[in-house]
């Protein structure tokens, strides 16, 4: 792996810490497993590019993302808080009519961004877009933890450790289920928007497989840092982002596994499955039975 | 004062499996009575509770505490009104946050919950305050998690939640069924403290018949979906458990 490639994974992973940061929202803090994500992310980029191509400003259109994602969140709770949808179920229905959402947004399966301003292209210098994914996580990541940190960021934390007994403490878990996933979905829709104008485009393909590359940052995270600090658990989402990718880009380079570009998703599924198990296999060989308490 | 007026409680209405709980029940509980509740299985002291609490919603009837109809309100609406500790110290408190904010949720019960960061220097030192009153050596605990603690920990930190905030009545759910003798003995000790301190209304389910009159005011014995017995007073206070096991 050269150096291009090294800083090409550190700018996709911190860019896909967002997504991972989101799906550690739903995930983990409601526990509420959304699929909404994989069609949030190309709409927060359909979004952004179709708003940039029309000439509209590049911050407008970055906030419009953010909005338009956060609705399909809350669509999504609405149909499982409102209607008692199943939560898997109500994902992905809400993912699928997005499919057809997207296309009517940009009018055709995908928009170049050419000559249109984007929000990297106030900046001058190298490495442009990796020093602002850089800063945007800084401050996303502030956000976050100021917000989770706050009366109302507890009570939503409540809510995925124990949602029996959070009613009995005035703990609305309706309403804090549509805040996550408008939040969450908030967030990925913010990294559809930045990776369209990263990378110069906006596909309706792009979010194949967003949720499961955000779930795999999450595992792999938090396998890295210990859990009983906020700060820890949302830094590790970016961090677990980061190694992600990296580990790609390795498997994908070197030469004696012959993996391939193609091979991307499957690599994925099986690192979220070792993931998975290992703390499992850990536990069946090395902790023996506490007899006594 | 709590009121429960003509309460009617079906399950499963119009299912071949339709059972009728309750069929025009009514109760009245004066302010800072404290009244415990004895039954065989399925007398409906659970149902009971859950209708106080809101987890189960009443067909008809009427739920009145001091002068606020709270019948269709949802439980965590009823919040700011019912402080309640669960039978299952598992289930009643958060095991993967700290003690401390387990504590904050419970000091935000009946408030709107803002963007104010949670914790602060001035709440941690009250929370300090209330759990070295326990004298469980839980203060200098505050940033374990609440899953490290014992059954009966766990149980004295629920109960202190439960009477951060001021109730109208604070329900008691079979609280010390999980615990070892020592720590149930612990735990009632606790309870009985905190009511007397705070004056408080309570309503806790037991399956103790020597518990049921030894603690609280007042006594009542439920035997499918009626009160069967309302025992107060003198005539509370010249009855002994095996007398109790009597009446079933």
């Amino acid at each position: 792996m050269n150096m291009i490639q090294f800083l090409g994974a550190l700018e996709i992973g911190l860019l896909y810490g967002l997504v991972s940061l989101g799906v550690y929202l739903t995930f983990r803090a409601i526990n509420f497993p959304d699929l909404t994500v994989d069609g949030t992310f190309p709409l927060g980029a359909a979004v952004a590019a179709t708003l940039l191509v029309n000439g509209v400003h590049p911050i407008l259109a970055t906030i419009a993302a953010i909005f338009a994602g956060g609705l399909a969140g809350f669509i999504t709770g609405y149909l499982h808080v409102r209607w008692n949808i199943l939560g898997l179920l109500a994902g992905i229905l809400t993912m699928t009519a997005l499919y057809s959402v997207n296309l009517r947004i940009m009018g055709r399966p995908n928009i170049a961004l050419l000559s249109e301003l984007t929000l990297f292209s106030y900046f001058k210098g190298s490495h442009v877009v990796l020093w602002s994914m850089f800063g945007i996580i800084i401050g996303v990541l502030y956000l976050l933890y100021r917000f989770l940190a706050s009366q109302f960021g507890l009570a939503l934390r409540a809510t995925g450790i124990n949602p029996r007994v959070s009613p009995s403490y005035g703990i609305n878990i309706g309403l804090m289920t549509l805040i996550g996933l408008a939040a969450s979905n908030g967030l990925v829709a913010l990294a559809g928007a930045l990776f369209a104008q990263a990378h110069g485009f906006a596909d309706i393909s792009l979010g194949t497989g967003t949720l499961i590359t955000g779930l795999a940052s999450v595992i792999v995270g938090e396998s890295l840092l210990p859990k009983h600090r906020l700060w820890f658990v949302l830094i590790a989402c970016v961090l677990g982002s980061i190694l992600y990718r990296l580990a790609i880009a390795l498997a994908l380079n070197s030469q004696f596994a012959g993996l391939q570009a193609q091979d991307l998703n499957l690599i994925t599924a099986v690192l979220v499955v070792i993931a998975m198990l290992v703390p499992k296999i850990r536990q069946k060989f090395t902790l023996k039975p506490r007899q006594n308490l | 004062m709590i009121t429960l007026n003509n309460i009617s409680v079906t399950f499963g209405k119009g299912s071949p499996l339709e059972t009728t709980v309750f069929e025009d029940f009514n109760l009245l509980i004066k302010s800072g009575e404290f009244v415990t509740v004895i039954g065989g299985n399925g007398a409906g002291k659970s149902t009971l509770m859950n209708l106080i609490s809101g987890d189960i919603l009443s067909n008809s009837g009427s739920i009145v505490l001091d002068n606020i109809a709270v019948t269709k309100w949802p439980t965590h609406k009823r919040a700011r009104l019912i402080s309640r500790v669960f039978q299952d110290p598992l289930l009643g408190s958060y095991a993967d946050l700290t003690i401390e904010e387990n504590l904050n949720l419970a000091f935000s019960r009946g408030k709107s919950r803002t963007l104010k960061m949670a914790l602060s220097a001035s709440l941690r030192e009250q929370f300090r305050e209330r759990l070295s009153h326990m004298a469980l050596n839980l203060e200098n605990r505050l940033n374990d998690k609440m899953g490290l603690l014992s059954g009966g920990q766990r149980q004295a930190v629920s109960l202190v939640m439960a009477t951060l905030r001021p109730s109208k009545i604070l329900l008691l759910d079979e609280h010390t069924a999980a615990l070892d003798p020592k720590m149930e003995g612990l735990i009632l000790e606790l309870t009985q403290r905190l009511i007397q301190e705070k004056q408080l209304t309570a309503l806790m389910i037991t399956h103790s018949m020597s518990q049921a009159l030894e603690l609280g005011t007042r006594t009542l014995m439920m035997h499918h979906g009626k009160i069967v017995r309302d025992l107060q007073g003198e005539e509370r206070n010249q009855l002994q458990a095996k007398d109790l096991v009597g009446f079933f």
